[in-house]
């Protein structure tokens, strides 16, 4: 898989996202994917992580071995910088 | 398929850190299951682990049971709390120790 195709899946569960995603092994099965929406606001890491793996739905079963995600708001992703 | 549902329900209850991992404690099979482990080991506190590589029907229903498509998964006092991602951000914020100090404690005064 590409990670564009993983971003644009992304992209199309949380529309409001910001996503980043980056194939650490060049095996096209671990990725790591930095993910930045308003919608995150006043979520647990756990809801945050559910948004993304629904939106990958099977992918995530199937094609994806390792995804590392790091979800955060855009304010804790401007405090990251 | 309710007997395995049970084994879990049994298995978070009955252990206040329980990790549902690919390989042992000794020997994690999967980068993810080792590096949770490793925090636990590190925090120095009692949990227990199950293998789903040894049983794919627990593999398949640990999923199920938390609706979270990947492994490793821990459980802490009975409750869902994440896989390596959130574990190790709660360890890197300092927010894990006191949970897990504050669940064993709370035990041993029963």
């Amino acid at each position: 898989m590409d990670p564009k195709e993983i971003e644009t899946m992304i992209a199309r569960g949380i529309p409001d996202a910001q996503v980043e995603v980056r194939d650490y092994t060049g095996g096209g099965d671990h990725f790591e994917a930095i993910v930045v929406s308003p919608s995150f606001e006043g979520k647990g890491l756990i809801e945050r992580h559910q948004l993304v793996y629904q939106a990958l739905g099977d992918a995530m079963r199937v094609q994806v071995h390792a995804l590392t995600l790091k979800t955060l708001t855009p304010a804790q992703y401007q405090n990251r910088r | 398929m309710a007997d395995i549902i049970e084994k879990i329900e049994s298995a978070v209850k009955e252990n206040k850190v329980m990790i549902f991992m690919k390989g042992d404690r000794s020997f994690p099979q999967c980068g993810f299951s080792a590096a949770t482990v490793a925090i636990f080991e590190q925090l120095g506190v009692p949990f227990a682990t199950a293998d789903v590589l040894s049983d794919p029907e627990l593999r398949d229903a640990i999923k199920r049971y938390s609706n979270w498509p990947t492994i490793p998964q821990v459980y802490i006092d009975g409750k869902f709390v994440g896989g390596c991602d959130i574990i190790r951000e709660m360890h890197e914020t300092g927010e894990l120790e006191p949970m897990v100090k504050a669940v064993l404690a709370a035990t041993a005064h029963q």
